[in-house]
Parts: C-alpha cells; structure tokens; sequence
C-alpha cells in the first residue's frame, strides 16, 4: 500500500494483448470479499488465464518461473471496463508497483495511483520494442525513475519520458494519499457550499 | 469551452491545485455493496465520519438474488457482503434501501426514477455505469472505492477535468432500432477505447426524440466506449420525467430549479475536442459476436475481418460467419443497461401471442421493485406469462453473475447487459449484447432472429 516511489528497477511479466478488461484482471466472483486483502486478490489476479477451474495453472506468463519481476508490461487499453479497484488491489498483491502500457482505462488508471501502483504511458513503439526485448531475453530489465519521469528499457537503452502531474509525483515520492489532503481542506469545502446558489 | 460539461464541471471546482487535479464537489454519492465496504473500514481507520451523510445514498443490488428475496441470501459470502452495507449504513447514519424495500434496485435504475438524481448535479458511486445518470443531465462517473472513502470523508473527489466530445445522431431510427443499437453502433465505430479520456454529450434529433429509458441506455453505456461517462442536456422529457418523483424539488422549488436547468444547454458557441456526426438511418439492429462490447455489427451481417482470433476461439465463431439463425440457449433481459418499464414493454410486444422457445432458458429481471410493479400494473406479467415467461425479482443477476444467475461454461446468451467480456456472465458463458426487441426475438425462436421479421 502506501510506500514512497523513487527509482524501480526490475525485471518484466509481459502481456502482450490489447483491452486487458478488468472482469480477467480480477473476475467479479471474488468481489465479495469485504476487506481489503492484498494477499487473497494478488491470488487470484488474472485467475481465469492462470488456473484451470481444478486449481491446476494454465499455460500463462505468470506461471513461467522464466519470468519475474514487479512491472507489468501489457498491451493498449490496459484495465477498461468495470470500475472495481480491486483489480488494483489485485495487481499491488501480486506484487507489481508499475504497470506500462501504450494506453490506460481512466477509472483504473486513477485506481492504480491511488493504490501506490505506478501506471507508466509510453509510445506504441517504446512498447513494442519492450515486448521484443522480453521475448528475446525474458529476464529484460527495465527501469522507472519517478523524480525524472523517464522509463528506460535497460536491454536497448531506449527511454521515454512519461505523463505524471506534479501533485501525484508528490503524493507517490512521500507516500501521502488524496484523502490525507482533502481532510487539510474542510474550511474551503464549507466556503463552497455556502457560495452556492442552487 | 462554453459546453455544458464546462457549465456543470466548473460550476463544482472547490478549489485548482497547482499542475495536479481539482478538487470537484459532489451532489450524490451512490453506494452499493460490492464497492464499498473497504472504503467504510477506510473512514474507521481513519477514525472519521461522512462529512456529509444525508448526500449519501446506499442500497444493495449485486449479490442480490432475483428470487426468495424474503429470505436470507444462501450464498453466505454474498450475504455477509450485503450485511456490511446494513452495519455500515446504520453507523455512518447514510439512507439505506435495503432488499425487499420497496425503493431498493438496481442503484442506476433507482436514482432517477426516485428523483435523486438531477439535472446540473455532479453524482458518483463505485460503480462504472454511473454513467447512466448523465441522461437526466447530470456529471455522473464511476468511481473506485479509495475515490468512494475520499467523497465520503469529504464529499469532494480529487480529478482531472476530462476533455469534451459531442456524438450527435441526426435524422430518425428505423424500425425495431433502439437506443441499445446506437450505443452498440457508436462503440463498433469508435471502438472501447475511443472515449477514453472524454465526457461525451449526445445530442441531434434521435437524441431529442428518445425518452428518458432510452437516454439512460445511451448514456450507460459511455463507459463501453471509454468515456468516463456521457450526457444529455435537460429538456421537457427530463422536466416530465422528474416531476412528482420522491426527491424531486416540489411546488415553488421545482418550479426555480426548472427555471435553472433550463439553462443547462451548451452555447451556440461550444467548441468541443472532438465532434462526431452519424445518421440514425444508418443503424440497425445490433449484435455482438465477440468480447468486448465494441465487437458487434448489424444482426443482419457476418463477423468482418480482423476479429482477434482468441475472442473467436472463446466465442467458437469463425471470421465471415452470420449470426442469423444461430443457436441460442439462454436469453437475458434485464441490468442497469435495459432492466427499465420501457425494455419490458418492448420484450412483450415481441412476446405477445408468441411462446418461449423450448431450447431457451429466459430471465427477466425488472431493474427495480417499482419497474416490477409498473410491470404489474400494465398486465405485462400476464402477457408474458402466457408467452411462458417469468418475471424474476430484481438486482443486477446475470449482467454479472454475482449472485446464482449464472450462464454455464459453453452456453450462448442473447443479453441485454453492457458486458461480453470472457467470463462475464459466468466462467466460459459466451455473450452476444442486443437490445431487448433482439433479445426477445431471440427468446421465442430459440436462434439469433432479426426483431423486424417479427413486428407488425
């Protein structure tokens, strides 16, 4: 949960498909869990592509021990459809800080920042040739560096720099949340209220 | 600028902070059971209260099953999740809808038939089909539920202002087109993604033409198409929906708040980021043939080229194949999407004097109790009982398979939900979205069947 982010380095899991919804990232049978228990819903993220229905693991990325690492690196329109965070919770209990993408899904975009789950937009061509230097060497290594906001693929020496406002570095570098901020704010919200007129 | 997402969005701003978000006041916040319990040990943790407690409304509907609703839910997971929100409401001192109350639903069907939702109001919920409150006219978006504890604690939500997109259908729909096909149509050319990062405003004339059930299919339906949500400008269809509605402003009041809404329309003047024009003679009725609700084409056509091969293997559809005339097993009517009087009207037009095929397992499920009592008072249920179909009780059922309505592993159903992704309505259960005219069509012929061969 709320850690301070500066500079990851780590090897990749890759998932190369597009519109990566978040009905596979968590399927909505496990939301009924009343907590927010990291450990049961990093269990079960992508749990239809990574067990078969006995338990037994699926052909997929994250059941190769070739593969490890805390940054996922999916194809475009990662996380669309439902709203539900715990897909979020999901990928922070697997593990993973940072997530790249070409292109994320709004409300899950911001369900990652506020999850301390970095989402990294980089250009179709940055990440088409990450997924190349993973296939070829799946322990490629990649690092975000936060403060700079730049994300290099460490095989190639490629670096982009990525979208990150100002008030979110901050939050993310000292582990403050959007709610810790909004309680400092009571006598603005009281002035709005009065003020308005309908 | 001067559009009336501007209008509302600016009209909301407590407070910019310097190159991040602004803090957004919030009218409404909607709260059911699945999305919000986390949030409630949040505040606990916290050791706080909602700031504002009577803006909050709270009812269960995912887990809810859609029979025996008297007694206590089997599913004892399902059951402990809709207790929470009972403790947790009671605590918080939040208005509660509980199961068997006559006000409780499907939260997207609730809010605007009580009158809670309104025009110019910004609305919230941890839900991403909160979209559908944008047909009253309203700013209404989903939410996760850190968002849900941060309108709680404060009833304001830290956001970027999204950019603005205006979807304008011009002309007339033909027969058998409703709004469920031009959202379908919408998204197949715009595809899942192309809304991402805009709040859309529809209008032209098939907008302007298109009651308030329809308007709240369109605009729930926004979040198919990447938008955080979309709206309607407040017109005489808003004002006689509302009026009389439970929390709908009254006497004096509604007459001062008519006169505002009447103000909530975009300038002649608006510019947008991006303006789309389409014709409503050019849609049909559609179908769904893979698994993102962007996969769909007119029923009458074949699966066009460039379908990704896994969503085909899933489906066990092959690229250039037609749907017409495909086997069906279950059909769904029912979800915040079509779960409203009007959809039920139109699965009985179909149904009247027409029986259930044999093959096809049915379920009805009314978007609320009041639908269902509206659906009573038509004599709906009886025509529908003739026709060999049951009206269930309602909630969310199938849309997501939460509760007990779930499509098995293999199974093909003709759904009226917002949702083909894999696994949706059940592990392995195998999608195609469509209106409920479709989908009736589908339920007494027993295959995918053009609603139009079957209307007068």
């Amino acid at each position: 949960m709320k850690q301070k982010f500066d500079i990851i380095e780590s090897s990749c899991i890759p998932l190369p498909l597009e519109n990566v919804d978040t009905d596979q990232i968590i399927p909505a049978r496990f939301l009924k869990a009343t907590t927010k228990d990291e450990k049961f819903f990093g269990d079960n993220l992508f749990c239809d592509w990574r067990y078969n229905p006995d338990g037994s693991p699926k052909d997929f990325v994250m059941n190769d021990p070739s593969y490890s690492g805390c940054i996922l690196v999916a194809g475009r329109n990662f996380g669309s459809g439902s709203s539900r965070e715990h897909a979020a919770w999901a990928i922070a209990g697997a593990g993973f800080k940072v997530v790249i993408s070409s292109f994320f899904a709004d409300i899950h975009k911001n369900n990652e920042l506020n999850n301390f789950v970095l989402p990294v937009t980089v250009s179709e061509g940055f990440l088409a040739e990450l997924f190349a230097s993973i296939d070829a060497d799946h322990g490629t290594r990649v690092r975000v560096d936060v403060p700079n906001q730049t994300v290099t693929n460490l095989a190639t020496g490629s670096s982009e720099h990525f979208e990150l406002n100002a008030y979110k570095k901050y939050c993310l570098m000292n582990a403050l949340d959007d709610i810790d901020y909004l309680l400092g704010t009571k006598d603005r919200i009281e002035e709005y209220e009065n003020s308005r007129r309908i | 600028m001067n559009t009336l997402f501007d209008k509302i969005w600016d009209s909301h701003v407590v407070n910019r902070i310097e190159d991040g978000p602004v803090q957004l006041y919030i009218d409404r916040l909607y709260c059911h059971e699945v999305t919000s319990p986390q949030a409630f040990d949040g505040l606990r943790e916290r050791g706080i209260k909602c700031l504002r407690p009577e803006k909050i409304f709270c009812m269960p509907d995912h887990n809810t099953p859609t029979h025996d609703q008297d007694k206590p839910i089997e599913d004892p997971v399902g059951r402990k999740q809709v207790d929470a929100l009972t403790r947790n409401t009671a605590e918080f001192g939040l208005t509660h809808f509980p199961m068997m109350d006559r006000r409780n639903g499907i939260i997207h069907v609730v809010g605007p038939e009580r009158g809670l939702s309104l025009p110019g109001m910004t609305i919230v919920c941890g839900d991403s089909h909160t979209s559908t409150h944008g047909a009253v006219g309203a700013v209404a978006f989903g939410i996760g539920t850190s968002e849900v504890e941060m309108v709680m604690a404060s009833q304001c939500i830290l956001q970027q202002k999204p950019k603005s997109m205006r979807i304008s259908i011009e002309g007339k729909l033909g027969k058998g087109v409703t709004a469920k096909d031009v959202a379908l149509y919408i998204m197949k050319m715009i595809t899942t993604s192309g809304g991402t990062g805009y709040f859309i405003e529809y209008a032209g004339q098939v907008i302007r033409d298109m009651s308030m059930e329809g308007r709240m299919t369109l605009c729930n339906l926004s979040i198919e198409m990447g938008a955080r949500g979309g709206f309607i400008a407040p017109d005489e269809t808003t004002f006689n929906y509302l009026k009389g509605r439970e929390y709908a402003p009254k006497g004096e009041e509604w007459d001062r708040a008519v006169e505002y809404w009447k103000t909530l329309r975009s300038g002649d003047d608006a510019v947008f980021d991006r303006e789309i024009t389409y014709r409503g003679e050019d849609i049909e009725p559609m179908i769904t043939y893979g698994t993102n609700p962007g996969m769909g084409m007119a029923i009458t056509g074949s699966i066009p080229e460039g379908c990704p091969q896994k969503a085909l293997d899933y489906m066990g559809f092959e690229e250039g194949q037609k749907l017409l005339g495909h086997k069906v097993d279950y059909v769904f009517l029912g979800a915040c999407t079509n779960g409203r009087i009007e959809d039920f009207r139109a699965f009985a037009s179909i149904a009247r004097g027409r029986h259930k095929a044999e093959n096809v397992t049915a379920w009805l499920v009314p978007g609320s109790w009041m639908v269902k009592q509206q659906i009573e008072d038509e004599g709906l249920d009886k025509v529908l009982a003739e026709a060999g179909f049951e009206i269930r009780q309602p909630g969310c059922s199938a849309c997501l398979a939460m509760n007990d309505d779930k499509i098995p592993a293999g199974k093909y159903s003709v759904s009226t939900s917002n949702r083909n992704f894999e696994g949706r309505q059940g592990p392995g259960s195998r999608t195609m979205l469509a209106s409920p005219l479709t989908a009736a069509a589908a339920a007494v012929t027993g295959v995918v069947t053009d609603p139009r061969t079957l209307m007068d």
